[in-house]
């Protein structure tokens, strides 16, 4: 079996009596697509947080490319390549898809004070740049502002930054929430190419989206993961259906 | 297309700017040469603002305190240089302006970058009441310190020189002052099309999106809010030159509002906006003006007409929505 390129052991995160963590271990494996599934106020959110960053947590450990990264920042995760995607787009709205896919190029690049070459003339930024648009499908979108882009194409190229920032491994948070069922079938087909690129820690409600993509199945409940498995141990295992799935499965 | 059109409109203004003066000279009325130099002037020290206000979206309420120094630095330097004493008991004072320019701008861009550090801190309302804060104090200052003529200001005999034209007449200066125009233009065409103007818009729109993709915004802010006002400072030593004249009211509030409408008038961000919004202003100020003394009611009019119906500014209206690429 491969090495996971991420791994969260025995974490815990706990609000005053509330433990919204509680003592969870799972792992990403490259090529995987893993699903996190739970009901609301399972801990899904915060546990995305902790592996991000932007929550710290009170015990426990989170290695990311074979190194513990409980220390470190929310920047220093990403430019290590752990990239991740907001439940609102969060895009700069003027700028062409483009653009916004060039402002990660040039922040790699490490950049941001020359002052006069233009960027558009800049092939060290436009090529790149454009083969991350090329990669999850945007290309011919690559002129169209940000704000014009349809709710699907903005989650495509918030997944074309987190490529141009170099991820190897991205944290998707509800991608398909709003979504129309065209819109989330056609980011389910692009998401399923994407695994080869980068493998995915993928939280979603949508759970046609879920069986039809996941490797790996976890199910949080409670703070606690009741279960992970296959999409077929899931769908059968009866503390899941209880807890969750109900009659839907 | 909007972008071809806007460069039409542009280079229209751009020559019309330079025609008339020419026109005026040669039919030997000096009065609009002069007046077209105002309008360059304000023009200037409106795309410096542009820069910070148009590309980052800081909303400096404290741009005169540039555009006072730079017209302090004209006149004190002026001063020192017609009696012979020594700025500080070391510096000569000098009538050179390409010395006062470049002394306005390190002076200037010193005190953008001493208030930047500070007001950056903040934003939106809280960073205009800093801005216009700090641009206050330097205000009553110049206002109650004697040496430099306090609250009468302080008058510059002769136009200052510059090596082979001749100053005093109004076309040469006028030439100077559109070539400063032209350069400066050029300054925030070339920002925003680099690198650290993608940073910098790209903060205006998204801040946090700026942050995550490792672009820290205060940096970039700071950087352009100081090249910002330098170049309301080379405008504020032009102002004082057009005039010979520099006072305390070239530091107040009133001139930082006049500042903020120039480029509201013409267009937020646009590279002509700031060159439009003076154009206009001058123009109504001179009509106006000479119709009643509240012209300022009728200018109101016209910017409430402009905010409300025109979001983009005049060149907004008359070249499209701008255009990221």
């Amino acid at each position: 079996m491969t090495e996971p390129i991420l791994a969260v052991s025995d974490l815990v995160k706990s609000f005053g009596a509330l433990k919204a963590t509680d003592h969870v271990s799972l792992d990403l494996r490259p090529g995987e697509i893993h699903a996190l599934i739970g009901p609301n106020g399972a801990g899904k959110s915060t546990l995305i947080g902790q592996i991000a960053g932007t929550l710290k947590p009170n015990a426990g450990e989170i290695r990311f490319a074979g190194e513990t990264i409980n220390a470190l920042s929310v920047a220093e995760r990403s430019r290590r390549g752990l990239g991740r995607t907001f439940q609102v787009s969060s895009l700069a709205p003027e700028f062409s898809a483009l653009r916004n896919v060039m402002l990660a190029v040039q922040s790699v690049q490490g950049s941001s004070f020359r002052f006069f070459r233009p960027v558009m003339l800049d092939r060290s930024l436009v090529d790149p740049a454009m083969a991350a648009l090329e990669r999850v499908g945007l290309a011919g979108r690559a002129g169209i502002p940000a704000a014009e882009l349809s709710h699907g194409e903005r989650r495509q190229l918030e997944i074309a930054i987190a490529l141009a920032l170099g991820s190897r491994a991205l944290l998707l948070d509800e991608p398909m929430a709003g979504m129309g069922p065209e819109g989330s079938k056609r980011l389910t087909g692009f998401l399923d190419r994407l695994r080869a690129e980068a493998p995915i820690l993928l939280v979603e409600h949508d759970m046609n989206a879920v069986f039809a993509l996941a490797d790996r199945i976890s199910v949080l409940v409670y703070g606690k993961v009741i279960a992970t498995g296959s999409v077929d141990d899931i769908r059968s295992n009866p503390d899941v259906r209880r807890a969750y799935l109900g009659d839907e499965a | 297309m909007a972008m071809r059109r806007e460069h039409l409109v542009n280079a229209a203004i751009a020559l019309l700017l330079l025609a008339v003066p020419l026109w005026a000279s040669w039919a030997g009325q000096n009065f609009y040469v002069t007046l077209a130099t105002r309008i360059a002037i304000l023009a200037l020290a409106a795309v410096g603002l542009n820069i910070a206000l148009g590309l980052g979206g800081l909303v400096s309420f404290g741009h005169a305190a540039f555009f006072g120094i730079g017209g302090y630095v004209a006149g004190i330097l002026a001063s020192h240089a017609v009696s012979g004493a020594p700025l500080l008991g070391f510096l000569p004072g000098t009538k050179l302006m390409p010395v006062i320019w470049i002394v306005a701008i390190l002076a200037s861009g010193f005190v953008a970058a001493a208030i930047g550090a500070i007001s950056l801190r903040t934003g939106g309302v809280y960073f205009i009441m800093i801005t216009l804060a700090f641009a206050q104090m330097i205000f009553y200052f110049a206002l109650s310190w004697p040496a430099y003529g306090g609250e009468d200001g302080l008058s510059i005999m002769l136009r200052n020189a510059f090596p082979g034209v001749n100053t005093l007449r109004p076309l040469p200066f006028f030439l100077i002052c559109y070539t400063l125009l032209s350069l400066g233009l050029l300054l925030f065409a070339l920002i925003r099309g680099s690198r650290f103007g993608a940073a910098l818009q790209a903060a205006r729109q998204n801040e946090v999106r700026t942050a995550s993709v490792g672009i820290a915004p205060f940096r970039i802010r700071l950087v352009a809010f100081t090249i910002s006002g330098m170049v309301t400072g080379v405008a504020g030593a032009l102002f004082a030159d057009l005039n010979r004249f520099v006072s305390p009211s070239m530091l107040s509030w009133h001139m930082s509002g006049e500042l903020i409408v120039l480029i509201v008038l013409g267009g937020v961000g646009r590279l002509y906006g700031p060159v439009v919004g003076a154009a206009l202003y001058v123009v109504l100020e001179y009509w106006l003006g000479g119709i009643t003394e509240r012209w300022q009611f009728f200018l109101g009019l016209v910017l409430l007409g402009v905010v409300l119906f025109a979001r983009g500014g005049i060149v907004g209206l008359l070249a499209g929505r701008a255009r990221h690429d």
